[in-house]
């Protein structure tokens, strides 16, 4: 993992099984060219097969710093990131030579509303490999299949995989959009706010899968709800106001935090 | 007392006036749009339909323009005919004494060349005016940095809009018609070069590029049509563009594709609809236009249609048929307009105009159709 150039290369790069995957040193970013920072001197490390949570009231960074994990920010012309960096399996991803196209195949992301494409479930599915230039049918039906297995939506749809994605609940939508970013093999999957657009019914599923994912998959996941981030993650990190004020295993922020402000906003005094 | 009875009439009074203002206005206006069709329809429907037979005049679609003669054998009974059958007539039955002769220029045989000159500037025109324009849209909306130099440019765009039309008449011919720097591929076959710029050598002539000289050509008017339609698909295709949500852009890229791959499998496709809906009615806008084609590509009278007036071969063909002047039916009602109206060339007149509109309507019938179709088939 020392040679900078192979190491977002190759979709079969190994993905440490323990110790940090995502490492986060003094970050700062801007959403206004470095007029004002979204996010000040951020540093946390994100365990490689851990489920991590980011937790905050709304307009603390937490969706910014997910964004930044995968270069989404890269859209927003006038964004920057002003201080410090971020290593992906030991590779500054800001570097000159990362390609983002490239680091995107490694980390996927699941938005916060459910956003399949007005095709049919296969074409969804296997859009990501379509997109790498993978053509040959048996491969891609076989990725389908495994996708949708894995994000359990297999017998739910495995009679219909021609008809439309947009015929399915919300629920079943939003478990596509996990099946589409899995089919694609990254070794982190970003979920930001996955379940603030479903049904508490829907949402206990997608948690159910996101403890299957978490063998597989480093996860990072943004949320508003604080019993899910007590449900479904192993460490939680709490930000206020573009800072990181808190980061701790789950059940220490949760249960015994360090800081006052931790303390309240788990506690429902604000936020 | 009943505590909900109006305090004041004069508020009632003005609130009642204004309605009575707005409907009016309305009214007046679809009364205007009614009576102009039904003044045409009333006209030129009977040109166009035949009650008997195929219910269709299809003479009137399928001829060229051309001088009609009227003229009487005996006294009191007129006989109508185009100008070449009179000829052939007239050589058949060379005894018969013809009275009170009368030519009506353009108003004998049908409007086959203008229709098809028109459907080729059309065509032309639009294949020009939607790769640019939907190239332009792309980068402007999808890949240029948004800042002053951005905003600028889309003003710059906007007002091109504004400008009249015979303006862009009067560029077009300046630009595409009179400076010869315009390549244009021609073949001679078995000539010397004349003033071509190159000349390549091919087993039977010459391939060489020639400017376009001062004549006008369907390439000169389809140019300047997509010229003065541009702004118009550009803030159309724009508007299509900004409709696909945002959320198919960021699928798409999270899923490792290239910001081409990304516009080409998610967004493009699902801004059709809106595209082809705006093209559909720029075409309409293109087909009304006079001033535009009138220096750079149309003329009055033209007897063959221009892919008979072609030569070459294969590809010098096509350059050569682009290279034609045309017949267009909105230049053609203008030289209409310009003929001393008399029984005889009212008919005339009335039927191509009313051609006119029904071809227009039917675009415009086409955009509202395709509008509906794609917005029942692509939802999310």
């Amino acid at each position: 993992m020392n040679d900078p150039s192979t190491i977002l290369e190759s979709q079969d790069v190994a993905a440490p099984t323990s110790g940090t995957i995502i490492d986060i040193d003094d970050l700062s970013f801007s959403y206004d060219l470095g007029k004002t920072n979204t996010l000040r001197n951020i540093s946390l490390d994100i365990p490689a097969g851990k489920v991590t949570a980011f937790i905050g009231p709304s307009g603390c960074g937490k969706s910014t710093l997910i964004r930044c994990l995968n270069r989404m920010n890269d859209l927003v012309d006038t964004a920057k990131v002003t201080s410090g960096k971020i290593s992906i399996m030991g590779q500054d991803i800001h570097a000159p030579d990362v390609d983002a196209i490239e680091l995107r195949k490694h980390v996927g992301m699941v938005f916060q509303k459910y956003n399949p494409f007005p095709k049919s479930i296969y074409e969804n599915v296997a859009y990501g490999l379509r997109v790498q230039g993978i053509k040959k049918k048996s491969i891609l039906d076989q990725a389908v299949e495994e996708s949708l297995q894995k994000s359990a939506l297999w017998s739910e749809v495995k009679d219909r995989l021609n008809t439309s994605a947009l015929g399915l609940s919300g629920g079943q939508q939003q478990r596509l959009c996990i099946a589409r970013t899995i089919a694609v093999k990254p070794q982190i999957v970003l979920m930001d706010e996955p379940c603030s657009a479903l049904d508490p019914i829907a949402t206990a599923r997608i948690e159910e899968l996101i403890a299957e994912l978490q063998q597989d998959f480093t996860i990072v996941i943004v949320t508003h709800n604080m019993q899910q981030a007590t449900r479904v993650s192993d460490r939680t990190a709490f930000f206020y106001l573009g800072e990181l004020v808190e980061y701790d295993d789950t059940q220490a922020i949760f249960g015994n935090p360090s800081k006052k402000q931790t303390e309240d906003y788990v506690s429902g005094r604000f936020g | 007392m009943n505590p909900f009875v109006a305090k004041t009439k004069t508020r009632k009074r003005k609130d009642q006036a204004s309605v009575v203002i707005f409907a009016v206005a309305t009214y007046l206006l679809v009364a205007c749009a009614v009576g102009i069709f039904f003044k045409i329809a009333s006209a030129g429907a009977p040109i166009l339909f035949a009650s008997e037979d195929s219910f269709i005049n299809w003479d009137f679609l399928t001829k060229n323009p051309e001088t009609l003669v009227v003229f009487e054998i005996e006294e009191g009974e007129k006989i109508r005919m185009d100008q070449t059958d009179f000829t052939e007539w007239k050589k058949e039955n060379p005894g018969v004494e013809v009275l009170n002769e009368k030519t009506h220029a353009y108003t004998g045989g049908g409007i086959l060349g203008p229709l098809v000159g028109t459907a080729m500037l059309v065509v032309t025109c639009m294949v020009v005016a939607l790769v640019v324009g939907v190239s332009a849209s792309v980068y402007l909306n999808e890949y240029a940095r948004k800042g002053l130099l951005m905003n600028a440019i889309r003003l710059a765009i906007m007002n091109l809009a504004g400008v009249p039309s015979v303006v862009f008449g009067l560029f077009g011919f300046a630009l595409f018609c009179l400076s010869d720097w315009w390549p244009a591929l021609t073949y001679t076959i078995n000539e010397e070069r004349t003033m071509g710029y190159f000349a390549i050598p091919l087993t039977d002539g010459y391939l060489s590029f020639q400017g376009w000289g001062s004549g006008s050509s369907l390439f000169a008017g389809g140019l300047t049509l997509a010229v003065m339609v541009l702004p118009v698909i550009i803030a159309a295709c724009e508007e299509s563009l900004k409709a696909v949500p945002k959320g198919f852009r960021e699928a798409s890229l999270a899923l490792g594709a290239s910001k081409w791959q990304c516009i080409r499998t998610a967004v493009l496709p699902y801004a059709t609809p809106g595209i082809l809906t705006a093209s559909i009615l720029g075409v309409t806008r293109v087909a009304g236009e006079t001033a535009p084609i009138m220096f750079t590509a149309a003329v009055a009278d033209k007897a063959k249609l221009p892919w008979e007036e072609a030569e070459g071969n294969g590809l010098f063909w096509l350059s050569d048929v682009m290279m034609q002047s045309v017949q267009a039916l909105p230049y053609h009602i203008y030289t209409f307009a310009r003929l001393p109206n008399t029984e005889e060339t009212a008919a005339t007149q009335n039927g191509t105009v009313f051609v006119f509109l029904m071809l227009v309507s039917v675009f415009a019938g086409l955009s509202i159709f395709l509008r509906i179709f794609f917005r029942n088939k692509l939802k999310w």
